[in-house]
């Protein structure tokens, strides 16, 4: 991956001209890059990296196994998309293994969650079989560790 | 009954060491300590911990319960690595079991080294401003430290006609480290070529420590006096895992020199030290496994923070030229009436931001202060941010 973009991953908040000068171009020339990296819808958005632990925020997720019967002509496509419509759905992605689909289905509660699967997914003709994962804790979120005990930090001044 | 004599410790105190003063980094760290506020650009180490697998692999060695004496010489799998990385990385071979030492860090077999070969009153060159240690070590071992400046208008390098000029019927050694702690300077290799040279026609030993060797910037490819004709067999090559694989707190490095070289330092090693610990000698063959696969991500970084810091140093107005390698920046500060002392205490004062004063490192370091940029990007921003408005505020109390 080029390297801007690896930056923008680690932090979207670095400005054209922080990363101008760590990479030794100039603002210019990052600004269009950037530009033309989002028209081209590589990078499709920049958000917080949340600890939702740490937040009032009551809500569970859930990963959860989809089988389905692939349809003729679209495979697994059309109901993937057709899934990922839902403003709860997180996350859908074919897997290969012993299930087709991950969906990650964030709700209000176990019921709120038990109901989407109840009566959006396994009503659908094509899915075969689901089965429901809830999330307990979070150790690591989008490449952050979490739940880390305190260490002593380093020293202040070493030679 | 007679009354016992009040016991005068500091009389009986070797008179070898009382010429030896304390580190002048030493007195910087007593006045942060404890401070939960600061911003430190003080320290000599990388912001991260050690790679993961690094870790994982003494953590397995534990598990196993691998906690014994090594040979004295250090495990034969480590050396083996070691001869391989070194061979890679510097293009010379050495074998693992006559002529490679696994020490507890570069300064143990810094130490080593000059007690296995001086004599009192032989003298060793060195390059200043440089790490701490040099000065004391070679005193230590009873040999006489000559200085010879290096300067900001060369970028730091060293001019082998200055080391020419210091060179006497006494001189045994030379000893180099570069990139170096702590200006971040890079020899140049017709420099080099012509210490090499002189290291031949005077017959003299090298010592040479390569710890900031993989942090070059770039696209640089290191180049080592080892590499030279006729030094390999006059070299000790001084090396260890602390910067490039972040492993400052597991103290280990090594040492690669001809077989008599190699042998006169074992001895002293064996009875001084021992062994390096097991759990570090294991770590690092998984070091040596993985190589620059450990470091480069980090080394990019580096990179990119040191572009960064060394456009706002100017912009600032302190003068500071593009360091090469290691991860310091050595600006000079005279610009806003200070010298390096007065400006590190003071912008700890009144900005809590911790830089080093360039005397710790040597004299001619006076009127610098040293910036460790291997600090986390948002703190770094920090840190400049506050230099800048100390800068400010001096230069326009002095114009």
């Amino acid at each position: 991956m080029e390297r801007l973009l690896e930056l923008l991953k680690e932090n979207a908040r670095l400005s054209a001209g922080d990363i101008a000068t760590r990479l030794g171009i100039t603002e210019a020339e990052v600004a269009a890059r950037i530009a033309a990296l989002e028209k081209e819808g590589v990078i499709l958005g920049y958000h917080a990296v949340v600890d939702r632990e740490k937040t009032d925020h009551s809500g569970v997720t859930a990963f959860i196994e989809v089988r389905i019967t692939p349809e003729s002509g679209g495979g697994f496509d059309r109901f993937a998309r057709r899934v990922s419509q839902y403003e709860q759905v997180r996350g859908c992605y074919l897997m290969s293994g012993a299930y087709d689909l991950a969906v990650v289905v964030e709700g209000k509660d176990l019921y709120d969650v038990a109901r989407f699967v109840a009566e959006k997914l396994s009503t659908l003709d094509v899915v075969l079989s689901t089965a429901t994962h809830f999330q307990l804790r979070t150790y690591k979120h989008d490449g952050f560790m979490l739940n880390t005990p305190p260490t002593d930090g380093p020293l202040l001044v070493s030679p | 009954m007679s009354h016992p004599r009040k016991l005068d410790l500091e009389s009986k105190l070797s008179t070898q060491l009382s010429g030896i003063p304390r580190s002048g980094i030493r007195d910087f760290f007593e006045l942060v300590i404890g401070r939960s506020d600061v911003i430190s650009l003080g320290v000599g180490e990388p912001d991260k911990p050690t790679p993961w697998p690094i870790r994982e692999a003494a953590i397995r060695s534990l598990e196993k319960g691998q906690t014994s004496y090594t040979s004295n010489l250090g495990l034969e799998s480590l050396r083996i690595g070691i001869s391989k990385y070194v061979e890679e990385h510097f293009r010379v071979s050495y074998d693992p079991k006559t002529e490679i030492l696994v020490t507890v860090g570069v300064s143990e077999a810094l130490d080593l080294a000059f007690r296995a070969v001086l004599n009192p009153g032989d003298e060793v060159i060195f390059h200043q401003p440089c790490y701490v240690s040099y000065g004391p070590s070679i005193t230590m071992a009873y040999g006489v430290p000559v200085p010879v400046n290096t300067r900001l208008e060369d970028n730091f390098a060293l001019k082998a006609s200055d080391v020419e000029k210091a060179i006497t019927s006494r001189t045994k050694v030379i000893a180099l480290n570069f990139p170096t702690n702590p200006t971040g300077a890079v020899e140049p290799p017709e420099e080099l070529e012509k210490i090499a040279a002189l290291c031949v026609k005077h017959d003299l030993l090298c010592f040479t420590d390569e710890i900031y060797s993989e942090l070059l910037y770039d696209g640089a490819k290191h180049k080592s006096i080892v590499e030279y004709p006729g030094m390999r067999e006059r070299t000790v090559l001084l090396h260890g895992f602390s910067k490039a694989f972040a492993m400052t707190g597991w103290r280990l490095g090594y040492a690669c020199a001809p077989a008599p070289l190699r042998e006169a330092m074992m001895k002293i090693h064996q009875y001084c030290m021992l062994c390096a610990p097991i759990m570090s000698q294991m770590a690092g063959v998984e070091a040596l496994r993985l190589g620059a696969e450990a470091y480069e991500g980090m080394r990019q970084s580096y990179e990119e923070r040191r572009n960064f810091v060394v456009k706002r140093l100017n912009e600032m107005g302190l003068h500071c030229f593009n360091p090469g390698g290691a991860f310091y920046v050595f600006p000079d500060v005279s610009s806003t009436g200070l010298t390096g002392r007065e400006f590190a205490l003071k912008l700890l004062e009144e900005q809590s931001v911790a830089v080093v004063p360039g005397d710790a490192f040597g004299p001619s370091g006076e009127l610098c202060v040293r910036c460790c940029y291997a600090t986390a990007p948002d703190l770094l921003e920090k840190a400049m941010d506050g230099m800048a408005a100390f800068v400010a505020k001096y230069r326009k109390a002095g114009a």
